[in-house]
């Protein structure tokens, strides 16, 4: 039995270096010396670890500017999010409005649609609009965060109805009683789908590719794959662009991992 | 009084759904609807300029994409990622969550988050670190293969290679989530019921094909959906890590639907590309959801 504890144990932890040995990789080699890791065999540990890279990339290259861009999106598409979703899920999970139940079948059927469909018709709407090559261009998909309704749905579907009942004898209001007894129950459904909405939006390349043509504009993503086809052979400095990029996202899950994997499991139980 | 405050519900409820219902509409639902009248034009780059240029030319993009070989390579790449990549994912995300399920380990939560660690990190930054890892003369998965005295493998620049290549890195990336989902599902699979077919004789792999799958069944047939849908979308992978190339051969349908939009700007053309992925999807979908049927999976 104890050997077996053992056994399987040592495995999860070898499973687990495997994992993220590409990661440890990368931020070893960001504070190597360029042309260092082009050696065989290849080097795990930087000779004389030093923070050039990290010069070069916010002085030279201006990605600071991108970092910038990064927060100022994902944290406007959080928010906005938030704001669209929150009210709808709770009102199609506790209000009774005439159309109700149809509309949110209609929403369910939706889920089946991949977002990349419609790309180029948005892209020649958003023209249209004068919206292309801007941040709200970038934040628009954001807003129309259905998978963001059926988490706050399913979780408000345990609020007690008598709950709802006695505010409303009480003469409070319906917007009253969203902000002064919903929202402080749904506190944890709210973290989580922040961190979902928030982590998405940093990691999105695709929409973010087709819609900001500006560099001034561009989003971490965008910016590191433009350089990755220029800077082919600058190894660690990529290594360092790739750390810049992915840590704010790595380090954020990490503290709020509790949430997120809770909220994901209560999405994926809608299947 | 009661029924005025059934009036004001229902005007709370629209109004509280109404602006996401209002841009679910502009921002998802139409343009999606749009795919396919647009795929009927020859949107190009003059009607960008002048929409007086537009024409609508029924199914002549159809008809051009079925004749341009480049559409028939990117089709079949996708399929080749969806039937390879697909059962690589679910086992590996299978094996990863028995793994983190067995009885006999130790520290379970620290497990879980490392192996769920890579999902969570930025697409483009690691298939760039990928990129490296994967390269053929100081590449740390070449290096560790030669231990083995296996000779360098060139994963990016051969057109063999190219395509397991991207699959591994996918495969690194998103098995964390589907072991999450299949975590849950095993949980949930009575330990008497494994303890029995155990004191009865029955040794690992008769217990998990008579026992565990049978009780997760329904999350394998989720999971499965999931990545079929996933492995449809591929598109920052190939971009980043090989261009599309060598000999075209990582062009998925997502990628030739960017370059036949954004790079020639042949929007009507990539419209109906866009569409066919969307009937591709759909299609296989449901014939997944049929043999579960059939199975009794569901």
């Amino acid at each position: 039995m104890m050997l077996r504890r053992w056994i399987i144990t040592l495995l999860a932890a070898l499973v687990a270096l495997v994992t993220i040995a590409p990661l440890l990789w990368m931020l070893s080699v960001s504070f190597m010396a360029p042309g260092e890791a082009s050696g065989f065999p290849p080097p795990l540990f930087p000779a004389n670890p030093g923070l050039d890279n990290y010069r070069t990339l916010f002085g030279s290259f201006g990605i600071g500017r991108f970092l910038a861009n990064s927060l100022l999106v994902s944290t406007l598409a959080t928010g906005l999010a938030l704001l669209f979703t929150v009210p709808a899920g709770y009102a199609f999970a506790k209000l009774r409005f005439r159309g109700r139940d149809a509309t949110f079948r209609l929403l369910v059927a939706a889920l089946v649609v991949p977002g990349q469909i419609g790309m180029l018709p948005l892209f020649l709407e958003l023209k249209a609009m004068g919206l292309v090559n801007s941040y709200a261009g970038a934040l628009v998909p954001w807003l129309a965060g259905i998978f963001g309704i059926f988490l706050v749905r399913q979780y408000c579907l345990s609020i007690p109805d008598e709950m709802l009942e006695a505010a409303r004898i009480d003469g409070a209001s319906e917007g009253q009683i969203l902000r002064r007894i919903v929202l402080p129950i749904l506190t944890p459904i709210i973290v989580t789908l922040a961190l979902f909405v928030f982590l998405s939006s940093w990691n999105d390349f695709m929409w973010p590719l087709i819609v900001l043509a500006d560099q001034d504009l561009y989003t971490l993503p965008v910016a590191l794959a433009a350089m990755s086809r220029q800077h082919v052979q600058d190894n660690e400095l990529m290594m360092a662009g790739a750390v810049v990029t992915t840590l704010p996202v790595l380090i954020l899950f990490l503290s709020l991992q509790r949430f997120y994997l809770s909220g994901l499991l209560a999405g994926s139980v809608k299947g | 009084m009661m029924a005025l405050r059934r009036t004001e519900e229902a005007r709370a409820g629209w109004m509280m759904t109404g602006p996401a219902l209002a841009a679910i509409l502009v921002f998802f639902a139409l343009p999606a609807a749009a795919s396919l009248i647009l795929s009927f034009t020859d949107f190009d780059i003059y009607a960008l300029a002048d929409i007086g240029n537009l024409r609508f030319v029924g199914l002549r993009n159809y008809q051009r994409l079925v004749e341009n070989p480049l559409f028939w390579k990117a089709m079949t790449n996708t399929l080749l990622f969806v039937a390879i990549g697909t059962p690589f994912v679910v086992l590996l995300s299978l094996f990863a969550a028995m793994l983190v399920n067995s009885r006999w380990l130790r520290w379970r939560p620290v497990w879980r988050v490392a192996l769920f660690a890579p999902y969570v990190t930025t697409l483009v930054a690691t298939a760039v670190v990928w990129r490296y890892l994967l390269h053929t003369r100081y590449g740390l998965v070449n290096y560790l293969l030669s231990l083995f005295g296996i000779a360098p493998i060139d994963w990016l620049g051969s057109p063999t290679a190219s395509l397991p290549a991207i699959l591994l890195f996918v495969g690194w990336k998103t098995f964390g989530y589907n072991m999450i989902i299949f975590l849950a599902a095993l949980q949930t699979v009575p330990r008497e019921l494994d303890e029995a077919a155990r004191i009865d004789g029955a040794g690992w792999l008769a217990r998990l094909r008579h026992v565990t799958l049978p009780a997760i069944a329904p999350t394998v047939l989720l999971v499965s959906v999931l990545t079929v849908a996933a492995m449809f979308q591929l598109f920052a992978e190939p971009y980043v890590m090989t261009q599309g190339g060598p000999a075209q051969s990582t062009v998925t349908i997502l990628y030739f639907m960017y370059e036949e939009g954004f790079k020639w700007w042949n929007l009507g053309s990539g419209a109906a590309v866009a569409f066919l992925l969307f009937l591709c999807i759909l299609a296989v979908t449901l014939v997944q959801l049929r043999l579960a049927k059939r199975g009794g999976a569901i």
